[in-house]
């Protein structure tokens, strides 16, 4: 039974994409492919246990699936008295010779992570359709009401629909914007999951990182070409990787330099570096999430705070601001200008990005540290005061207020 | 399928200068030779605009636009085409040959 109920778990994770992806292609309708996908997993968990595990689990899902689906289409057309199934057997042609890969799962999480959806739409399905989590985990997730989670899931796909976004790959000459698209609501998963974990909002939230990892791990596997693609895998192997070492014993947010190296998951740090060096053995250009990695890359490899190659953190962000002239790539450059030029000079860039981050709390807590580096206690003083104010995350406060009091007075 | 695409203007009786109305040509010429084209015009101000409501026992009109907003449908195309990916980038080179925003919206679908 144990080992029955480990294969359907097993099965989810490794085949509901791929079900609900063939028979999105099939029927052309996400809601179909999702409810006939949620129906052979349920009829797999009444029937394994007594008929045994089929030799190809996936398989014998989707073609339990596609049953399903065929049932669903022939009750709803008696219903409606429509006839469409003339329209199935021969409607799912023109699509599959379309697009630059040839690969369904790629063209369910292009459709979810589609453009003319709002972003928190695109999370969602994406999670729901690829990731295969039930709305309710989506929902406990993100704090927000099932039904809530469930009509923004409702909407987009009636979205999908009635405008008709295609279940395509984009053209070559649309990839690169569209690859980024689908990285940014993978990226945000992460983040999600990563800035609220250990934050006593429960397991589900740091499962989100896992499964933001498993997606990323998903898109390279499809796209094992894509630069951008082994980048955010990297950028998320290794700040994942730092995990243990980041909420300290008395529950506040302990920075890089603060942290036990020690508590590191080291086969997290190696298959990082691992996918930092094959991009740079390619001598391609690297995209914006490459050089985050890199730059991760170099901060793990240091055993020691004391023993980081500063001077090359700082010409990776060189490089990132030649790409993204954003303040705070900006700021996170200052701050690693402080270590390899000293506080002055760093405070002197940070300074010039007042007027673009005086709402930022990372903005005035990175002058607090410099000011209290410089012996300028009152000033800094008052920068932690507002990085208090402007913060919204419990560890990162407590982070915060800590240091402001070890002020010398 | 075919799709509306709305001009979004937030001055009344704006209406493109030559170059942007020459852009516009361009534009249409382009839909007419690519088969997306079924029609297209611009709108005179909200402010000529009429309500009508006949739900009643007589027609009553009111003078005005039914919305009043500080955005305003300045004109619109009609577009023909397969699916919104193919929609949405004619619709960003409408809103380049206007030099305007624009919206994109599906017409509900005749086959369905």
């Amino acid at each position: 039974m144990r080992d029955v109920s480990e294969a359907i778990s097993q099965a989810h994770r490794e085949e509901w994409a791929t079900v609900v992806a063939v028979l999105s292609s099939r029927f052309g309708d996400l809601d179909v492919a999702e409810e006939a996908a949620s129906e052979a997993f349920a009829t797999a968990v009444e029937r394994w246990p007594a008929d045994g595990v089929p030799p190809k689990p996936g398989a014998w899902l989707t073609t339990t699936a596609h049953r399903k689906a065929i049932d669903r289409i022939r009750r709803e057309s008696k219903r409606d008295g429509k006839h469409k199934e003339a329209q199935l057997a021969s409607g799912d042609d023109s699509s599959e010779s379309l697009g630059a890969i040839d690969d369904e799962r790629l063209r369910l999480i292009f459709t979810c992570c589609h453009p003319a959806l709002a972003m928190d739409a695109r999370v969602s399905l994406t999670l729901r359709m690829v990731g295969g989590l039930t709305v309710a985990e989506i929902a406990r997730a993100f704090l927000v009401q099932e039904t809530t989670m469930g009509r923004r899931i409702t909407r987009a796909k009636a979205k999908i629909k009635a405008a008709r976004i295609p279940f395509r790959v984009p053209a070559a000459e649309d990839l690169p914007a569209r690859v980024s698209g689908v990285l940014a609501v993978l990226f945000l998963i992460f983040n999600e999951g990563y800035l609220t974990s250990g934050l006593g909002t429960g397991p589900v939230r740091d499962d989100l990182t896992a499964e933001a990892i498993r997606l990323t791990r998903l898109v390279r596997v499809l796209m094992p070409q894509d630069g951008e693609v082994a980048g955010l895998l990297a950028l998320m192997l290794l700040t994942e990787a730092r995990r243990p070492a980041r909420i300290s014993a008395s529950g506040d947010l302990a920075t890089i330099d603060e942290q036990d190296r020690q508590a590191w998951d080291s086969a997290l740090v190696a298959e990082g570096h691992r996918l930092v060096r094959e991009r740079l053995a390619t001598g391609v250009a690297p995209g914006r999430y490459q050089i985050l990695a890199a730059i991760n890359a170099v901060h793990t490899s240091a055993h020691d705070v004391r023993d980081t190659d500063w001077s090359q953190v700082v010409a990776l962000y060189d490089q990132l601001v030649r790409l993204d002239a954003s303040p705070i790539i900006a700021l996170n450059r200052a701050i690693a200008v402080a270590e390899l030029d000293g506080p002055e000079v760093s405070l002197a860039a940070v300074d010039g990005l007042a007027d673009a981050l005086a709402g930022y709390h990372a903005y005035h807590a990175t002058r607090a540290h410099l000011l209290r580096r410089l012996g300028r206690s009152q000033e800094s003083y008052a920068a932690y005061d507002k990085a208090i104010d402007l913060s919204s995350n419990a560890a990162e406060s407590a982070s915060l207020t800590r240091r402001r009091d070890q002020l010398p007075s | 399928m075919q799709y509306l695409i709305s001009v979004i203007d937030v001055q009344p009786g704006s209406p493109g200068n030559p170059t942007e109305m020459a852009a516009i040509d361009v534009f249409n010429e382009r839909l007419r030779a690519e088969g997306h084209w079924v029609f297209a015009n611009g709108l005179a101000s909200p402010s000529a605009a009429t309500v009508i409501d006949n739900r009643g026992a007589e027609a009553v009109f009111t003078d005005g636009p039914f919305l009043e907003s500080k955005e305003y449908v300045a004109g619109f195309w009609i577009i023909e085409a397969p699916d919104l990916d193919v929609a949405l980038k004619l619709a960003a080179e409408g809103s380049k040959s206007c030099n305007r925003k624009v919206e994109v919206r599906p017409c509900l679908d005749q086959e369905a």
